[in-house]
């Protein structure tokens, strides 16, 4: 048996730490917590100045502000019905189309139909589709898309004019447009989310798929979709959400009338294309009613959000 | 040895491509090329456009002229490009540094508590507002306040409203990129007796360097070309830039106000603002890949 001599000890007695470096822990730690909140006071700050700004506008036209169309800055009448509508109307209609463009291509590009190398151009090309700035897209809409697709519109016209969506003649600027920008504009974000949920279904869901005998299809359509839906289901819900808010393209092309049309050839407005447009000159009373706006706009993203987060959380399928 | 001959019957395993369940799978795949091909289409249309459109427009007077008035001829965007790196610049001085702090925090000091829990939602919720939004917070909060020595419409505030929507991009960036970080690694360097301070600037955020760069990157790439948030916080000035407390040009705005003017040479310069702007941002989007690329090598 060995005795520890006194020296022995010495070695492992803990050192003290200074005072100098506990006092540069405890800062440090306290400095990333202020940063961290700074998070929540800025979201505190937007929900706040939007909110109370709103205030007056909430007092002097109520709920009926959400149902009736008139904006009328000399007798400071408001009604945001027109730009609600806009705004539901044109990302619910870019959802529509967008959905099965991206999930298509997602699938294109995860599914082993195509070699690997032209996969990856594919899915970097919509990466960048993604980077390109939005007022670049409107440009690119007012100067081409839009003289582009106007016979289209027109024989649309000619041809369903009876139908109320498309009753008044195509003259530029319009709801279809911008339905048309949108769609460019959320088809990266659905392909993207899509692709990575389609990449975290286990090969062994397919592998066992194509072993009972399933083709390609049957197996997408069968296992893979329904495995990968709340993740695909969480991305179209983000996307709504971007759709919504999103100002600039659909400012330059979507006409900015306030009169409430229910064709689609028309010109209308969004609750963005309405701020962008407005808020710098706006005062007195049309500043509140635009903030009214914006509070609308703020709450219907936040609950697409939420529940795209809950959708996510909730039906995600886990595997071992 | 002969091989023996294919027989199709009918309980036979070789592929046969008349078979319908085989001719549906083959117009399924059709439309799911179809699809992609159109989902390709604007990109390809985008940039045709704006590369000739605008690349037959590049010359020296462009990176070195003002504006011209409406009506008039020639000109140039210089202050608005300067513009565009201030503005930007300022918002990645404050967006970086919070949201970095801020991402340590939640992946280091935090990670499973209620109050990160919560920053956390906050960060994803931030990140869905509308970026107009931003600009009507920052319009309320700093420039109706007039908050900078009595300065409405500036820089600063412009660079306070891209900072506010790059910041979620960061932070989720930042603690990702950290909880990657081998916990080996923290706890190597805890064991031979450095601090947490120095475990997390020396060893932890320098391991987790390439994606927070690369998000970064990303992050600085979406916020030089937004346009909303500036248009009533930074203004816009067919002047040249007169520091961060007056109103500045900015590319994105440029493009948005000449776009909608109804004389030749605005429109002109719309395009080449976009020309320039849209080789700056996939500049920055493949330098981003390449950084990923380099550092998985």
């Amino acid at each position: 048996m060995v005795i520890r001599s006194e020296s022995d000890q010495d070695q492992f007695t803990l050192r003290r730490r200074p005072w100098a470096e506990r006092s540069i822990d405890r800062g440090f730690k306290r400095l990333t917590i202020v940063l961290a909140s700074l998070v929540a006071v800025v979201l505190l700050g937007i929900f706040l100045t939007v909110f109370s700004g709103a205030r007056e506008a909430m007092a002097t036209f109520g709920l009926s502000f959400l149902v009736t169309s008139g904006w009328d800055p000399v007798n400071s009448q408001y009604g945001a019905f027109t730009a609600i509508y806009g705004t539901l109307v044109s990302s619910l209609l870019a959802l529509f189309i967008a959905v099965p463009l991206g999930v298509g291509t997602a699938i294109f590009i995860t599914e082993n139909l195509i070699p690997r190398s032209w996969r990856e151009v594919i899915g970097v090309m919509v990466e960048l589709l993604a980077a390109i700035p939005s007022v670049v897209l409107g440009l690119w809409a007012i100067f081409v898309m839009e003289p582009l697709i106007r016979p289209f519109l027109n024989l649309l016209h000619q041809s369903l004019g009876w139908f109320p969506l498309f009753s008044t003649t195509p003259k530029g600027p319009g709801m279809a447009p911008a339905v048309l920008i949108l769609v460019v504009m959320i088809l990266p974000i659905i392909t993207a989310i899509s692709r990575d949920a389609l990449n975290q279904v286990p090969q062994e869901l397919r592998q066992g798929a194509y072993g009972v005998g399933s083709t390609r299809w049957i197996a997408i359509f069968n296992v893979i979709l329904p495995a990968a839906l709340s993740s695909i289901i969480g991305g179209v819900m983000l996307a709504l959400g971007r759709a919504m808010g999103e100002t600039m393209a659909v400012t330059m092309i979507i006409g900015n009338s306030m009169n409430f049309s229910w064709s689609l050839l028309a010109p209308g407005n969004t609750i963005s294309a309405m701020l962008a447009n407005q808020f710098g000159e706006a005062d007195g009373i049309q500043v509140s009613a635009l903030l009214y706006a914006a509070l609308i706009l703020m709450l219907l993203t936040f609950a697409v959000n939420i529940m795209a987060q809950w959708i996510v959380r909730k039906f995600s399928l886990s595997y071992n | 040895m002969t091989l023996a001959t294919p027989v199709r019957t009918a309980g036979s395993l070789l592929f046969n491509p008349g078979l319908k369940r085989n001719r549906t799978d083959k117009l399924f795949t059709s439309i799911a090329a179809l699809f992609s091909l159109i989902a390709v289409l604007p990109l390809f249309l985008v940039l045709i456009y704006v590369l000739i459109q605008g690349g037959q427009l590049i010359s020296v007077s462009l990176f070195t002229q003002l504006p011209p008035a409406p009506g008039l001829e020639g000109g140039g965007i210089a202050n608005a490009i300067i513009g565009t790196f201030v503005v930007t610049l300022v918002a990645s001085l404050i967006a970086i540094p919070v949201g970095v702090g801020g991402g340590v925090y939640l992946a280091e000091y935090a990670s499973s508590g209620w109050f990160a829990q919560f920053i956390r939602v906050g960060n994803d919720i931030l990140a869905g507002v509308p970026s107009i939004i931003c600009g009507v917070f920052v319009y309320s909060a700093v420039v109706a306040t007039r908050l900078f020595f009595g300065q409405s419409y500036s820089a600063l505030a412009g660079g306070i409203a891209l900072a506010v929507l790059m910041l979620p991009t960061v932070i989720k960036t930042t603690d990702e990129a950290l909880k990657l970080v081998p916990q080996e690694l923290s706890w190597g360097a805890i064991g031979v007796g450095a601090s947490k301070f120095v475990t997390i600037t020396r060893i932890t955020l320098p391991s987790a360097f390439t994606p927070i760069a690369t998000g970064v990157v990303l992050a600085i790439a979406r916020a030089a070309g937004e346009t909303a948030p500036l248009i009533f916080t930074a203004l816009f000035s067919p002047f040249w830039p007169e520091g961060l407390f007056n109103p500045i040009a900015s590319m994105s705005v440029l493009i948005f106000n000449f776009a909608i003017m109804p004389y030749e040479a605005q429109n002109s310069l719309a395009w080449a603002a976009s020309f320039v702007l849209v080789i700056l941002i996939l500049g920055a989007n493949l330098l981003a890949r390449w950084i990923r690329r380099f550092a998985s090598s």
